[in-house]
């Protein structure tokens, strides 16, 4: 197939990453393998965006070890990257809108760009190809939005889909543009659940064909809950996160029962927003 | 301070490839036994089978030693002994226990720096080797014709057993069933892993067949071997086995 006629695919996935997880970084192999696999996609880079301080979720330790666990983690992969444009906002910012901002990103970044097609990916070395093109050229392409501009498409487990049903964590019309204007590769492990979910929804049933459910056929449940419980108790984690990532946390003694209360009694960023701009 | 009673970790099996499934059996059993209070895990080894066990797709021994190898590489405590897969042909996994155990017995205690001559202080106990296996394992124990029921009983009497939990296994359930593991009971811990972990070997040879990717499910220096060997390939099953011990291998 010529490659002109796939779509250029970029990952995102949003989340607090807190702490990173072999499990997390399976997501990213498992969607890129399943979308080069459909023959119309070819995934170019994957992006981690820890979610920033502001979202007051219970147990958040500063993003700054966040970033540099997940940087930690990436540094053997030479295609997924950490991106800390979301954990530098003031505020807590919803999830359409960190992905209009990479989808301009690359749209902005397109504009100068030729006919050569993005890296193929060598091993070893990461390239933001993205920033490299940036320059004051004032070319412009013939059209944003045609094959030639990257999509970005966020990528996310099972429980992400389904807090889609949690009142007011989500604004509806946020939801609407997520799987219109980008679309969902949704790794899960029982994909009956998530297409029942999907089947429930008049919204995710009209886009259907944008959200994309990739089997994990392995029971891998490593969630960072149960890291931070193991560490907590003395446990190894060992094998279940990266090792640069193991060493970090024991370096810096990031987690402890005092870590996991940061945040009690305090309402959660969208919940806090949702809840406020119901009433008003 | 009272004094624990040292234990070495022994984990037998095909290591066809090695996971971070693997490893973990030896971090949540380490975790376990120090739980206890009554241990001390002072070493872990994996003896990869031979290749004489004809078990399908096994791809030769001196790859999956040197997989383990490169995947132990970042570990300070588990090492790999190429001894079972070594010799001229399978052999129980007592056997392999009964060796690893009288080659500690011969090593000199660790702790302490005496002269060779002199005795070894009362305290220092000598280490127990223990057998470390998923629940899978265990459950084997009841098919027929598998294990010698002698060997059972020698593996959780004279050793012992830390056997970790896996889904969709019931290992009280399997102690409980069988006279002999229930006897011997107090020898057998069960560890359980918090962390749901099912990563298979069958799979990661399945993914890698079909050129998927593996990574973060094995150790990147595992990864890297398999691929500049050409190990797991859609046709290689027959090809991994590089040395000529002349057998033909119908797979």
């Amino acid at each position: 197939m010529d490659k002109s006629e796939k779509t250029e695919v970029v990952l995102l996935a949003c989340g607090s990453f807190n702490p990173i997880t072999n499990m997390h970084l399976r997501l990213f192999e498992l969607a890129k393998d399943y979308l080069n696999g459909t023959g119309k996609y070819r995934v170019i880079k994957g992006i981690i965006s820890p979610v920033g301080d502001a979202y007051k979720k219970k147990g958040l330790i500063p993003a700054h070890h966040r970033i540099i666990m997940a940087e930690l983690a990436t540094k053997s992969s030479n295609w997924v990257e950490v991106d800390t444009w979301e954990s530098l906002q003031k505020e807590w910012t919803e999830t359409v809108k960190v992905l209009r901002h990479h989808q301009e990103k690359l749209e902005a970044g397109s504009c100068d760009h030729k006919q050569n097609s993005p890296v193929p990916e060598r091993p070893g070395r990461k390239r933001k190809w993205v920033e490299q093109r940036q320059d004051s050229s004032q070319k412009k392409s013939l059209d944003p939005k045609a094959k030639g501009v990257p999509q970005v498409k966020l990528l996310c487990g099972a429980d992400f889909l389904e807090s889609f049903g949690v009142p007011n964590l989500w604004k509806s019309e946020d939801i609407t543009r997520i799987v219109a204007d980008y679309g969902l590769i949704c790794v899960t492990r029982d994909g009956s659940d998530a297409q029942r979910f999907i089947y429930e929804s008049d919204v995710l049933w009209r886009h259907q064909s944008n959200i994309h459910l990739v089997n994990e056929w392995i029971n891998n449940d490593i969630s960072s809950t149960k890291i931070r419980r193991a560490l907590r108790r003395g446990q190894s984690i060992r094998y279940l996160v990266p090792d640069l990532v193991q060493e970090y946390i024991e370096k810096h003694d990031l987690y402890s029962s005092e870590s996991e209360d940061r945040n009690v009694g305090v309402v959660l960023a969208p919940l806090q927003r949702n809840a406020a701009q119901a009433k008003s | 301070m009272k004094s624990r009673i040292p234990v070495v970790l022994l984990a037998c099996g095909s290591f066809n490839p090695i996971t971070n499934m693997h490893l973990r059996l030896f971090e949540v059993a380490r975790d376990h036994l120090h739980q206890t209070g009554m241990y001390q895990v002072t070493q872990g080894i994996i003896s990869p089978v031979n290749d004489d066990y004809g078990k399908k797709d096994l791809v030769a021994s001196h790859h999956r030693v040197a997989m383990a190898q490169l995947a132990l590489q970042t570990s300070d405590w588990i090492r790999v002994d190429p001894w079972e897969s070594e010799q001229p042909q399978w052999m129980e996994t007592v056997t392999v226990l009964r060796h690893h155990h009288s080659q500690l017995l011969r090593s000199p205690p660790p702790m302490e720096g005496p002269d060779p001559g002199q005795a070894p202080s009362a305290p220092t106990a000598a280490p127990q080797l223990k057998l470390l296996c998923g629940a899978d394992v265990l459950r084997t124990f009841q098919t027929p014709n598998l294990w010698k029921d002698a060997h059972i009983q020698e593996i959780v009497e004279k050793f012992g057993l830390v056997c970790v939990s896996r889904v969709g296994h019931d290992p009280k359930g399997y102690v409980l069933d069988s006279p002999i593991l229930r006897k011997y009971q107090h020898n057998i811990h069960l560890a359980r892993e918090p962390v749901q972990n099912e990563i298979s070997a069958t799979y990661v040879r399945r993914a890698l067949s079909q050129g998927q990717s593996v990574k973060y499910l094995l150790p990147d220096p595992v990864i890297a071997y398999i691929r500049d060997h050409g190990l797991y390939t859609k046709d290689s099953s027959w090809q991994g086995t590089g040395t000529a011990r002349g057998k033909g291998k119908a797979s």
